[in-house]
C-alpha cells in the first residue's frame, strides 16, 4: 500500500465517522447506527502497514468518542486488537473473495462493540444494555459486514484509478526465438 | 523477531488509551471539542446542502398552499398572543402571591435555539450533539428541551459544540412527578426492551400510588438540575417492583428523540 491509498483510508474514516454522526438514514430505517469503522479496521489490516493501521485506529477511535458520550479512547483499543490481529493472520486470510471480507467484517463489527462495552463496565459506566441491544448488536455486525466488501471494492477502484497500471508482459521473448531456415 | 514492531505498536496504542482515559475530565472534555473541530467544515456543508434543499422545496409549493398556511399560522399566532397574555397576568398574580407568602420569586426561562447537528455514533448511549457551546454560554448540566417535553441535559461543552445526553441514558437520571396524584419518582432507562427507545420507567414511585395511563409526568425540581414543572410524557401502564417494595411505571416520552432536528437550552 502506497501512502495515497493509506491517506484514502484515513479520509474514508473521517468520513465514516462523520456519516456515522450526521447520517439518519439507516437508524430511522434498522434502529441502529451500523458502525464502520471495523470494516475499515479489517481493510488496513489485510492492505495496509502498521503505520495505516495505527492511524486507522486511534483516529478513527478518537473521532469516533469525540461525538460519543464514550471516555476519550476507549475505542481505540478495541480496534487496534481486531486490526492487529487480522494484520498478523493476513498472509493466511484469502481477503479477495467477497464471502471472506463479509464474514471478517461481520466478525469485526460484532467483536468490536462487545470489546468497548467490557471496557466501559470495568471502567465503572452503565451503558445501555438491555434485550433489545441483542437485536442491535446482530443489525451492526450484519451491517458491518455486508459494508466490507463494499469498502473493499471501493479501495480497489481508488488503486486502480491512481496505481502505476502493472506492465503488461508479451509471451513474445526474442531471445528465446527459434530461428528456422538455412543459416 | 518480525513480530516485534506490531507487538510495540499495540504497546504504544494501549499506552496512549491509559493516558486518555486518566485525564481529567474537563481536559478530555476540552480534547473532545478539538477533535471535533475537524468536522465543522462537513456538518457547515452538510446544513447547507439541507437548507439548499428546502429552499428548492418551497419554491415547488404552489402559492395557493403558501398562503394558506400563513393564515393558519397567523391565527395561531393571535390565540398564542392571547393565551401569553393570560399566562403573563397569572404570572404577575403567582410572583405576587409568592411575595406574600415568602416564596421566592420565579424567573422566567431565558431559552436559546439549538440545531441537532450529530447523534451519538455508539448505539449504548442516548446522547446529541448541538452547535451551541461555551461560545454562546451554554453550560454543563444546562436543561434541554423542545415545544413537547424534556430532552436531556448538557454533559459536556465545547467551544462551538455541546453533548447533550437525553431522557433515557443511564447518565440522565430526571426527578419527576406525576402530575394527577403528586407521586415523585426517578425517570430511568427503560428495563424491558423497547424498540423504539420512545419508553423510559417512573421509578421508585410509593407502593401506595394510584396510576393510570394517560396521566401526565412533569420534572419536579427535586434533583437540583431540571427546573420544576417540564413535561416528560405520560404513563403508558404501571406494576410493582423490586419484590413489591415500590411502583414502577412505564411513560412514553413526549418528545420523539429520534427525529429532533431542533432543540431549546436553557440558559442559566
Amino acid at each position: 500500500m502506497n501512502w495515497l491509498n493509506s491517506i484514502a483510508v484515513i479520509v474514508v474514516t473521517f468520513l465514516a465517522v462523520f456519516v456515522e454522526v450526521a447520517g439518519d438514514l439507516p437508524s430511522r430505517w434498522l434502529g441502529v447506527r451500523i458502525d464502520l469503522l471495523p470494516a475499515l479496521v479489517v481493510y488496513a489490516g489485510l492492505h495496509g502497514g502498521l503505520v495505516t493501521l495505527s492511524l486507522v485506529t486511534v483516529l478513527g477511535g478518537l473521532w469516533f468518542d469525540s461525538f460519543s458520550a464514550n471516555p476519550l479512547g476507549i475505542s481505540v483499543l478495541p480496534l487496534a486488537a481486531v486490526g492487529f490481529l487480522i494484520e498478523k493472520k493476513r498472509d493466511l486470510i484469502v481477503h479477495d473473495e467477497i464471502w471472506v471480507q463479509f464474514l471478517l467484517g461481520l466478525a469485526a463489527s460484532l467483536v468490536v462493540p462487545l470489546l468497548t462495552l467490557v471496557l466501559l463496565v470495568n471502567l465503572g459506566r452503565e451503558p445501555l444494555v438491555n434485550w433489545d441491544f441483542l437485536r442491535k448488536w446482530i443489525t451492526m455486525g450484519l451491517g458491518g459486514g455486508i459494508m466490507t466488501p463494499v469498502l473493499f471494492r471501493v479501495f480497489y477502484c481508488w488503486e486502480r484509478t491512481f496505481a502505476y497500471p502493472s506492465v503488461s508482459e508479451s509471451s513474445f521473448r526474442p531471445d528465446r526465438q527459434i530461428k528456422r531456415g538455412p543459416y | 523477531m518480525h513480530r516485534r514492531p506490531r507487538f510495540i505498536a499495540f504497546l504504544i496504542l494501549a499506552l496512549l488509551v491509559l493516558g486518555l482515559l486518566n485525564l481529567p475530565s474537563r481536559t478530555a472534555s476540552q480534547l473532545k471539542s478539538a477533535l471535533g473541530i475537524f468536522f465543522l467544515p462537513l456538518f457547515g456543508f452538510a446544513q447547507s446542502a439541507q437548507n439548499l434543499g428546502e429552499k428548492a422545496g418551497l419554491n415547488l409549493v404552489p402559492r395557493q398552499t403558501l398562503l394558506g398556511r400563513i393564515a393558519q399560522l397567523e391565527k395561531e399566532n393571535q390565540m398564542l398572543q392571547m393565551q401569553a397574555m393570560q399566562g403573563t397576568e397569572a404570572l404577575r398574580e403567582n410572583n405576587q402571591l409568592r411575595q406574600w407568602m415568602g416564596f421566592q420569586k420565579q424567573n422566567p426561562w431565558r431559552l436559546k435555539l439549538a440545531r441537532v447537528i450529530g447523534r451519538d455514533p455508539a448505539n449504548w448511549w442516548r446522547a446529541l450533539t448541538i452547535d451551541l457551546g461555551s461560545r454562546e454560554g451554554i453550560q454543563p448540566n444546562a436543561t434541554v428541551i423542545t415545544a413537547d417535553g424534556l430532552v436531556g441535559r448538557v454533559a459536556s461543552v465545547g467551544w462551538q459544540q455541546s453533548l447533550v445526553i437525553a431522557v433515557g441514558d443511564p447518565g440522565c437520571l430526571v426527578a419527576a412527578v406525576v402530575q394527577e396524584t403528586r407521586d415523585c419518582g426517578i425517570l430511568e432507562p427503560a428495563a424491558t426492551s423497547a424498540a423504539d427507545n420512545s419508553f423510559v420507567d417512573l421509578t421508585h414511585l410509593s407502593r401506595g400510588s394510584t396510576l393510570k395511563p394517560g396521566q401526565k409526568v412533569f420534572t419536579s425540581g427535586l434533583g437540583g438540575i431540571f427546573p420544576k414543572g417540564i413535561y416528560a410524557g405520560e404513563i403508558v401502564d404501571s406494576r410493582m417492583a423490586d419484590f413489591g417494595l415500590y411502583n414502577l411505571a412505564r411513560v412514553k416520552l413526549a418528545v420523539n428523540l429520534s427525529q429532533l432536528e431542533a432543540v431549546w437550552v436553557l440558559m442559566p
